[in-house]
């Protein structure tokens, strides 16, 4: 569904991926793990066009995109949801769910959202801002699974919860699953990313240097904590 | 003769009219510079010669086309908006993400150009332009007479203004204006076409200074110079409203006007002066102005 090939990016002066390799097939979980500032959050923004300079090849649905503006991406079917979680302080609840336009059928309607995500329906009328933070995350993830695009790119999604909050956020994730999205998921958690991820790729300053399918996590945990450094 | 407060009462009443309808146009050219300011972080200094602009456009329809004042009132804001996107296109584009500074001096040297080209071809005394007939004439109010076209520009003014409002907190494309000005990258991640809603906004506040242009024309007379005259006032509405405020855009224009109209019967000397009191009075209060947020 998805794959990156060489695929290089700057911000300014400072280079920052060296020519990334990897792929996510439809229906997959894969996530990408690494250390702090070793490019997983750059990888994300540069497939969806957000980093002002980058080369290399990135192929959707067979389709080169890597020339494309963000919104010509993402009306081919790709959503993200950034890091800071991008919740606007001047909208409400309901008018950030309503904000990314609907770009093909076969996203979720408001009742499915709403059964998924109570809190939301609770807090319609709320500033987006004066939400919890799990409540933000949650709005967040809500907002890109009703627009139709099949591939979500989700950027730390646990990060700053309370543990009860990323189990919802697992079951969430797990649930978008077993509907056939597919994820491409950046995470410091690998605990986290074990209990949901098909495969991981690890980054290593700018380039994947290795790729561990879930399966065979547990043989290469020595391995996985000299790269992650825990 | 009836009288409130010592005042006679037609001159207090008439200064309040004068008051609501200069603070008509302090709010129609204060929201389009916030909504511009919002989403282009841009402060257009060339709004003031796109109001000329207006009025000259309802000008010319009427005397080259025979055009009268109702066309004129929705085709020169059509007009002069095409300008403004040819402008946002050609120009103002390039200056996204740069300093301030750079979009001052490119408005502020638009302004002038177009300006001087427009006083190259008419000159600057100006130009007569008719009150619509359906609209001249004056009713009795019983403590006043009120010129039926000055209590036309009041209305159609606060209508305007308060459509505005109600386009940009209550629709979806105001959301999505909203959301853009807080984090256009973002939004255009979602899928919309960002740039091509930041030219269409600089077009929609170019096309509210035609409008403003269009009501000026038959109370002013049309002359090159009616914009800047008016311009600086409307930079000091909006700084005491708050920077990129709609609210506080129409509120403040109002407001403002109508304190000025005021200060014309008490204390004629300071009119002229008295907004830009208030703006140093508002700026020492509350930096971000009466509506703006606290950064």
């Amino acid at each position: 569904m998805l794959e990156v090939r060489g695929l290089e990016a700057w911000y300014g002066e400072s280079h920052i991926l060296h020519g990334i390799d990897f792929e996510v097939r439809e229906g997959e979980v894969v996530t990408l793990l690494g250390r702090n500032g070793a490019g997983k959050t750059t990888t994300l923004k540069a497939i969806m066009g957000l980093v002002p300079r980058r080369s290399g090849s990135i192929r959707f649905k067979g389709e080169e995109i890597i020339h494309l503006r963000p919104d010509e991406i993402a009306r081919r079917g790709i959503a993200f949801c950034p890091e800071e979680r991008g919740i606007f302080a001047s909208l409400n609840v309901m008018e950030n769910l309503l904000l990314p336009p609907v770009i093909a059928p076969g996203g979720l309607d408001l009742p499915t959202l709403f059964s998924l995500f109570p809190n939301l329906e609770e807090r319609r009328t709320s500033p987006g801002t004066k939400l919890s933070g799990g409540e933000q995350q949650m709005l967040a993830i809500a907002r890109i699974l009703r627009t139709g695009a099949r591939l979500l790119l989700l950027d730390e999604p646990t990060e700053g919860l309370a543990p009860v909050i990323v189990q919802q956020i697992g079951r969430t994730i797990a649930e978008i699953k077993k509907r056939g999205f597919t994820v491409l998921l950046v995470e410091q958690n690998f605990r986290f990313a074990a209990t949901l991820a098909d495969r991981h790729y690890v980054i290593e300053h700018g380039r994947v240097v290795d790729m561990i399918p879930n399966a065979e996590l547990e043989q290469n945990m020595s391995k996985l904590h000299d790269y992650l450094g825990v | 003769m009836h009288t409130i407060f010592g005042i006679p009462a037609p001159l207090l009443f008439g200064q309040l009219l004068l008051g609501l309808i200069n603070g008509g146009f302090y709010a129609l050219l204060s929201l389009g510079l916030a909504v511009i300011f919002g989403m282009l972080n841009i402060i257009n200094f060339a709004h003031g010669a796109l109001f000329m602009t207006g009025a000259f456009a309802a000008w010319g329809l009427l005397n080259y086309l025979g055009l009268p004042y109702w066309y004129a009132l929705i085709l020169s804001p059509l007009l002069i908006g095409l300008f403004g996107l040819v402008l946002e296109r050609l120009f103002i584009r390039r200056l996204y993400g740069l300093d301030h500074l750079y979009g001052l001096l490119l408005t502020f040297g638009l302004a002038l150009i177009i300006e001087g080209l427009f006083r190259n071809a008419f000159g600057s005394s100006g130009m007569p332009y008719q009150i619509p007939r359906s609209l001249s004439g004056a009713v009795n109010l019983g403590f006043m007479f009120l010129p039926l076209y000055r209590g036309w520009v009041v209305v159609v003014a606060l209508v305007v203004s308060l459509a505005t409002w109600a386009v940009i907190e209550k629709t979806r494309l105001g959301a999505t204006l909203r959301a853009a000005t807080e984090n256009a990258a973002l939004v255009q991640a979602f899928g919309i076409n960002v740039p091509r809603l930041v030219a269409l906004t600089y077009a929609g506040g170019v096309a509210l200074a035609a409008f403003a242009g269009v009501l000026a024309a038959p109370i002013y007379s049309v002359n090159p110079n009616m914009g800047s005259n008016l311009i600086i006032t409307v930079f000091a509405v909006v700084v005491i409203g708050g920077m990129g405020s709609i609210l506080g855009s129409i509120v403040s224009g109002f407001g403002l006007g109508v304190i000025e109209g005021l200060t014309k019967v008490f204390y004629p000397q300071a009119s002229d002066t008295v907004i830009f009191v208030v703006m140093a009075i508002v700026l020492l209060a509350r930096p971000a102005g009466l509506f703006g947020k606290t950064a």
